[in-house]
């Protein structure tokens, strides 16, 4: 076997209304690649004739739905799991219900698959629940949809109606781009009461040449916890043997167990995304501490190395405080640990979520006490606009912003689902309330109240629906700050944000006007400058600061007067040489011929940055680029 | 079929196992000696090693299992150095509730459910683990891996907790329990595999052998002891016989077989066209019965 190509498990889930033929569809499935017993078999024939829905023919839904009330009323109420082999491939499907009211049910197969399948009846084509279901779906994580058109038998195996709602479903997919959702996808035109398309190609539809449905699961990628988010460990449990009494005990301590005085400790959990070796120095988080790896069990084996998925107990080398939850990660790759976010959160419980309640979340790295500071939006699972809410009934689904009693190490759900999912559990009722999806960190994490009733910045920023920043240009004259920051400015009121530009012709001619151009005169210039700036910031501001600033130890000033996270350094960087041919005022000139003194890069000095936020290079990008470079850096 | 795929499964398992066993103040696994029994103690052996599990290994007595379970039971004990428990409703076999004279139904009903229950009652267990898997039985295919139970042990399948990711809520009150299926997402065939590959012991009554057995409407039961009552006109007789599924020996079939090795076994299984439940006589007794069971209580 090649590293790295372990064959594994396909878990899928389908998802459709409650008469689009799910069951029947994977039942017949199961039927057609001989995953049904003769037995089970024969009492489907007689169940079909005495509570089938199919008429004459064989009710294959029978095959998964297995509650007594779901047989009588024909409809699935909870999410079946049902166990199969394709060819060399074992599969196992979620069969969720498609009734708006169990929105839940889908989070909750949708948390653990990777792909679905959508049906949609031919004759009623893209109906409410196909867009809330590719949503949810994608939402949570589902990197490969089949939309399976049924019911073709009813639609005259027609290929312009197929194509009609081929289109719709293109339609849907593209209106996932603004969540930045963009899973692989393919429709299929299926009979699954006469089994078109779903093991061999259908003999009615021989306009359509793509994949069956059997087919299709035996090509997609079988498993990810995400793109690639670094080696993520969640310690499970704690295994300290003490002195074993067995004998099989006390060979495994002659075996690899060095010290034989009972302090043996190793660190159990299954590795959730990465790859670990033994000899690897790694970070335990939250805590910081250092250590080395130098023993890997799985089983009852030493390994050199383990990979993604698999469940180990690691020992360190070092006696240290690791407890349950704690997150192993290695040494040089980055974590972040906080305890506000924003994240999404799919309502599960009819008691609605009101902001400032508090429930218990738990994560991969164990539990916390949770508040919920804000709700951001709840989304309209129809036409995926963002609603104003100020609650979350169940089955809703928004953005919401938390604080947690304690800080604790994630991701962003995005990068690995393992590490960035979390529940939220009724401290009342013990139910799982919802679940929730985690989109970044929230800045300043260290010093925010629980409980924050005044008009603060925070506040001020929350109204604005924006993160208060001061974004500070630095470089030479001519080297396009001005150009930039007018650019931006633009582009960010566009996007419904409150900013302020302070440039040199907004201070210079009334705040500073007693300043000149000395090295003392710059320095002041700039310190009153960073003191207005925190004020913006702290009435709620994005503010564009555009100073030559060519003191590094001036910059360094202002910052110390922002939170982390506040102050940006960007540095517009263009060569001297191009500055002065630009020399859009025609200062380099006058400079030249001595008519300005301390002029900054002809007779006074820049210090470039060391390590500015950002650096854009306009020799190279045009400020349209710059302004996106800096959008997405800075996160606005 | 290549098995490499198993290792996803005990993977899988072994987080299960080993989470249950954080979130518990009084856990144990309920051993009914099978097959799938096996498999979980072998997980459970592997999850801790070289630690022993952190539990208590408890197995339900009806005193009617087949005399090789029982010894099978007691080697097992004692080459892991486990402490088991063996429990029997005293109440019930003095009453002389058995198979034959009350009827599978009522029989399973007092000596096996409410006899768990007296049990997980007496010990104050919170945390029960399982050997049970979601592709035996309909109503179990929607239950979930941890499952939770209300102080009266009751099952409510309309009101399960949902499960995400790798999150299990095992938030309970006093009294109430969760029971935890670390084997939920094998199938039979998964467990065979797994057997083999490991080299597991199992019960020799999973194999091929010449039998004594009684054959009635259709099916075949070992004459374990005497205390089998013949009808008219029935006669043990010698059959090469195998079981799929071990219970209690009056209320389990035999099929006929030519599987004396694992090989064979799993080469049986993979062209056999029964499900294994078959055997069972107590799914069969009514419409829906393993879910009445679970509601009541039952495994």
């Amino acid at each position: 076997m090649i590293e790295g190509t372990k064959p594994s498990i396909l878990r899928f889930m389908t998802c459709g209304s409650v008469d689009d033929g799910k069951s029947t569809l994977i039942g017949h499935l199961l039927y057609l690649t001989g995953n049904v017993f003769e037995d089970q078999y024969q009492t489907l024939l007689s169940e079909s004739k005495r509570i089938g829905h199919a008429g004459d023919r064989v009710d294959y839904s029978l095959l998964m739905d297995g509650l007594i009330a779901e047989r009588e009323q024909g409809i699935t109420i909870d999410v079946a799991y049902k166990y199969f082999n394709l060819k060399d491939r074992k599969c196992i499907v979620a069969d969720t219900p498609g009734h708006t009211e169990y929105t839940r049910n889908m989070a909750t197969a949708a948390s653990n698959c990777t792909a679905a399948v959508i049906l949609i009846d031919a004759r009623l084509g893209v109906v409410e629940q196909t867009r809330r279901h590719t949503l949810i779906c994608s939402l949570c994580g589902i990197q490969h949809i089949l939309f399976a058109v049924n019911k073709m038998d009813l639609a005259d195996w027609s290929i312009s109606r197929f194509m009609e709602i081929q289109s719709l479903c293109k339609q849907i997919i593209d209106d996932l781009k603004p969540f930045d959702l963009r899973p692989e996808w393919q429709a299929v035109p299926v009979s699954a009461l006469w089994g078109d398309n779903i093991v061999s190609s259908s003999e009615n539809m021989r306009w359509y040449t793509g994949v069956t449905i059997a087919q299709w699961l035996t090509t997609i990628p079988a498993y990810s916890a995400g793109a690639d988010s670094g080696f993520r460990f969640s310690v499970q449990y704690i295994i300290k043997p003490g002195i074993g009494k067995e004998r099989w005990q006390k060979e495994a301590l002659d075996e690899f167990i060095p010290e034989k005085n009972g302090n043996y400790r190793s660190y159990a959990g299954r590795i959730l995304s990465g790859k670990i070796k033994k000899g690897d120095t790694v970070l335990i988080l939250p805590s910081k501490q250092e250590s080395k790896v130098v023993n890997i069990l799985k089983e009852k084996k030493q390994l050199e190395s383990a990979d993604e998925g698999m469940s180990v107990s690691l020992v360190l080398s070092d006696k240290i405080d690791v407890s349950r939850g704690t997150s192993i990660i290695r040494q040089g790759d980055f974590q972040e640990c906080s305890d506000q976010f924003k994240a999404w959160i799919v309502w599960m419980q009819k008691e609605p979520l009101i902001a400032g309640r508090m429930y218990l979340f738990q994560s991969i790295y164990g539990i916390a006490l949770a508040e919920i500071t804000r709700i951001r939006n709840r989304i309209d699972l129809f036409t995926f606009l963002h609603l104003e809410a100020e609650r979350f009934e169940v089955n809703d689904i928004g953005e919401v912003e938390m604080a947690l009693n304690r800080v604790v190490p994630f991701d962003p759900y995005r990068k690995n689902k393992y590490s960035g999912g979390f529940l939220l559990i009724d401290r009342k009722t013990n139910a799982t309330a919802g679940c929730g999806m985690v989109i970044h960190a929230l800045r300043r994490a260290e010093n925010v109240h629980w409980q924050h009733f005044s008009v603060d910045k925070k506040a001020r920023a929350q109204l604005k629906n924006q993160k208060p920043v001061l974004l500070w240009f630095t470089g030479l004259s001519g080297s396009g700050k001005s150009t930039i920051a007018d650019l931006l400015e633009k582009k960010l009121y566009s996007m419904g944000k409150h900013t302020m530009v302070l440039d040199g012709d907004n201070v210079r001619h009334g705040l500073c006007k007693d300043l000149g151009f000395t090295e003392q005169d710059r320095t002041e210039n700039i310190r009153r400058v960073g003191e207005v700036a925190k004020l913006m910031v702290d009435a709620g501001l994005i503010v564009l600061a555009c100073f030559i600033s060519p003191y590094k130890a001036d910059r360094e000033m202002v910052r110390s007067l922002f939170d982390p996270g506040e102050f940006v350094e960007v540095y517009v960087r263009a060569p001297l040489k191009v500055c002065e041919q630009r020399d859009p005022k025609g200062l380099y000139k006058k400079a030249r011929k001595g008519e300005i003194p301390n002029f900054t890069g002809i007779n006074a000095p820049y210090e470039e940055p060391d390590k500015p936020e950002i650096v854009v290079d306009t020799l190279e990008l045009t400020p349209e680029k710059c302004v996106n470079e800096i959008l997405v850096k800075s996160g606005l | 079929m290549d098995d490499s795929y198993l290792d996803e499964l005990i993977d899988e398992s072994i987080m299960i196992i080993r989470e249950a066993a954080a979130e518990a103040r009084n856990p144990v696994l309920l051993y009914s000696i099978g097959k799938d029994s096996t498999a979980m103690l072998d997980l459970a052996m592997k999850a801790f090693y070289p630690m022993k599990p952190p539990f208590t290994v408890m197995h339900i007595d009806t005193g009617w299992k087949f005399k090789e379970m029982i010894r099978f039971r007691d080697e097992t004990a004692k080459r892991l150095g486990l402490e088991l428990i063996i429990y029997t409703n005293q109440e019930g076999a003095r009453a002389g509730v058995t198979p034959f004279t009350h009827g599978s139904a009522r029989y399973t009903d007092i000596m096996k459910t409410e006899a768990l229950i007296q049990a997980l009652n007496i010990h104050g267990f919170d945390v029960i683990f399982g050997g049970a898997r979601r592709d035996e039985e309909k109503s179990r295919a929607k239950e979930r891996i941890f499952s939770f139970r209300d102080n009266k042990h009751r099952w409510d399948p309309k009101n399960q907790r949902p499960e995400l990711w790798r999150l299990y809520n095992v938030q309970r009150k006093e009294g109430e329990s969760i029971r935890v299926f670390p084997l939920s997402n094998w199938t039979e065939l998964d467990v065979w595999r797994y057997i083999r590959r490991e080299h597991l012991p199992v019960v020799p009554l999973y194999f091929a052998k010449d039998r004594l057995v009684v054959q009635r409407n259709g099916q075949l039961f070992l004459y374990d002891d005497e205390r089998f009552p013949l009808e008219p006109g029935e006669k043990p007789t010698v059959k090469k016989i195998r079981f799929r599924t071990l219970g209690c020996y009056p209320l389990t079939a035999g099929i006929e077989s030519n599987a004396e090795t694992i090989d064979g076994l799993i080469r049986e299984m993979e062209e056999t066209c029964f499900s294994e439940r078959v055997g069972r006589l107590i799914d069969f007794d009514q419409s829906g019965s393993m879910e009445k069971k679970k509601q009541e209580g039952y495994f």
